[in-house]
């Protein structure tokens, strides 16, 4: 018993994985480009940034999952919906370039004036000054913040099963309908536990690497 | 006046509303070294930010060496990418020391001198040598501020004059015409002074051009060929030491020099 539960909660697992992997990926990029928008000195694309990130970190996930899945085909009926899957991806990486773009942000604006301004009067270009200099500083300083909010991800993706995608919390709770068992349910904790540990001490190395010099 | 290298000719800055200075003008002798005063507010770190391009002056212009690096109504010596090195025939000390705190001492020194290198013609074909050069002389700079033993020290675990000793070598690392200092021992504790300011007279010694805003008035005294006593947004008197620190004419000068006395 205990081996057919395991394996259908790992069948579960692969979907929570997926959509972590998925999410994270996209959204480190997407962060950036979000970062630089709500930073920008272009007022009116300042605005519209800060205001997207504010109505994304200011809504619940689970309602962006139901909007992007269900929305777009109440909006118009032609539209096929995407697969619920993709849904979802959509939901998460839109979610998590906005939390993101706000620990970049800010990491950039800890940086002190005087470090580009010490570069400057050295006569280096603003590409140099970038990476030689502002890079790694904002990078220490986002670490810890990254890694809280990536193990917050690793428990959000079961938010998932909200339009049914059978992740591994899903896959606990079928047992109990089907064979009216409840410990597959509390043993999908143990799966979240052993993530997360492993991320923590990932980031824990990323940290120490980093240890070097003090900001 | 062929000795003179900079020159700075009826400058004007304002930020807004605030004027910080109008109409300042005055000139610098090749290998000697002029103190600037004055109270708080009064504009100095804000003139030496407009010599080192971190600002842009209103009106004036500024001479190096006779050929003018900056007009106010010249834009063509506004170009960014001009701007970039103009900048080097400045150098300037911070306060607050400014180190790149992932960088060793030594490798504090070195960075800016080897980017700039790779914009050399023949820096592909000598970049050995090239490179082995800037080092060597990074460790003569670092030897010459006396932190010879501290080559591979980050910058978290010098102390704070050691720190600035650093940052001089790193401003002197580039080669400037004028060295600019905005009161480089005022984040200091008052035991580490000392260790900066003898690093600072050496160097009066082998007449590096320099331009200092301090409020250590005994050190601009002892320093300083020149002293610029500047109080909200002008320049009331300028003279050798032995005149404005010791013997003003000004009464604003001394009743400014009075409140640091006593
Ligand atoms: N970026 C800025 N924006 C607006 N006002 C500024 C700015 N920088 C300086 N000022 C103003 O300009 C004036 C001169 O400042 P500055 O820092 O040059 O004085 P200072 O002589 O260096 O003073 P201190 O001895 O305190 O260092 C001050 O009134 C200050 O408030
Ligand atoms: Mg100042």
């Amino acid at each position: 018993m205990f081996w057919t539960v395991t394996g259908k909660l790992l069948d579960g697992f692969a979907l929570t994985c997926l959509i972590f992997v998925v999410t994270l990926f996209f959204s480190l990029i997407l962060g950036l480009p979000v970062a630089f928008g709500s930073m920008s000195r272009f007022k009116p694309l300042r605005w519209l940034t800060r205001t997207f990130v504010w109505v994304i970190r200011g809504t619940p996930l689970m309602l962006q999952v139901i909007i992007v899945f269900y929305g777009p085909s109440l909006i118009w009926e032609r539209v096929t919906p995407l697969s619920r899957m993709t849904a979802v991806l959509v939901a998460f990486v839109i979610n998590y370039s906005a939390y993101f773009s706000e620990i970049y942000r800010g990491g950039i604006e800890a940086i002190p004036k005087g470090q580009y301004e010490a570069a400057q009067t050295l006569g280096m270009t603003k590409v140099q000054i970038f990476f030689r200099v502002v890079l790694v500083q904002v990078v220490k300083r986002i670490v810890p913040p990254m890694s809280n909010e990536i193990l917050t991800l690793v428990k959000d993706t079961s938010l998932a099963r909200i339009i049914a995608i059978k992740e591994v919390i899903w896959m606990g709770q079928e047992f109990i309908a089907s064979r009216a068992l409840l410990w597959p349910l509390f043993y999908t904790g143990a799966f979240y536990l052993v993530f997360c540990g492993l991320l923590t001490l990932i980031f824990g190395k990323i940290e120490k690497k980093l240890d070097y010099f003090k900001v | 006046m062929e000795n003179t290298i900079l020159e700075v000719r009826s400058l004007s800055k304002s930020f807004g509303k605030v004027e910080v200075f109008d109409d300042i003008s005055f000139s610098l002798e090749k290998g000697s070294v002029m103190a600037m005063i004055g109270a708080s507010g009064s504009g100095k770190t804000t003139m030496l930010r407009c010599l080192n391009f971190l600002e842009t002056p209103d009106e004036g212009q500024i001479l190096v060496n006779g050929e003018c690096i900056y007009d106010a109504l010249d834009s063509s010596t506004h170009q960014e990418k001009d701007i970039r090195h103009k900048r080097l025939h400045f150098g300037l000390v911070f306060q607050s020391f400014n180190l790149f705190p992932q960088y060793t001492a030594l490798r504090n020194v070195t960075l800016a001198c080897e980017l700039l290198a790779t914009e050399n013609s023949d820096y592909r074909t000598g970049r050995s040598r090239i490179i082995s050069d800037i080092n060597s002389r990074a460790r003569n700079l670092l030897d010459q501020v006396g932190l010879s033993d501290k080559l591979d020290s980050f910058p978290h675990q010098l102390s704070g004059g050691q720190q600035q000793r650093v940052a001089i070598a790193r401003a002197l690392a580039m080669k400037p015409d004028i060295l600019c200092f905005d009161e480089p021992t005022s984040a200091l504790d008052p035991e580490l002074t000392g260790e900066v300011l003898k690093v600072i007279k050496s160097l009066a010694e082998v007449h590096t051009t320099m331009l200092i805003v301090t409020h250590e008035m005994s050190f601009a005294r002892d320093v300083a060929d020149n002293v610029v006593f500047m109080d909200s947004g002008a320049i009331v008197e300028q003279g050798p030491p032995s005149q404005v620190i010791s013997n003003p004419r000004e009464s604003r000068t001394r009743q400014f020099l009075d409140r640091y006395l006593e």
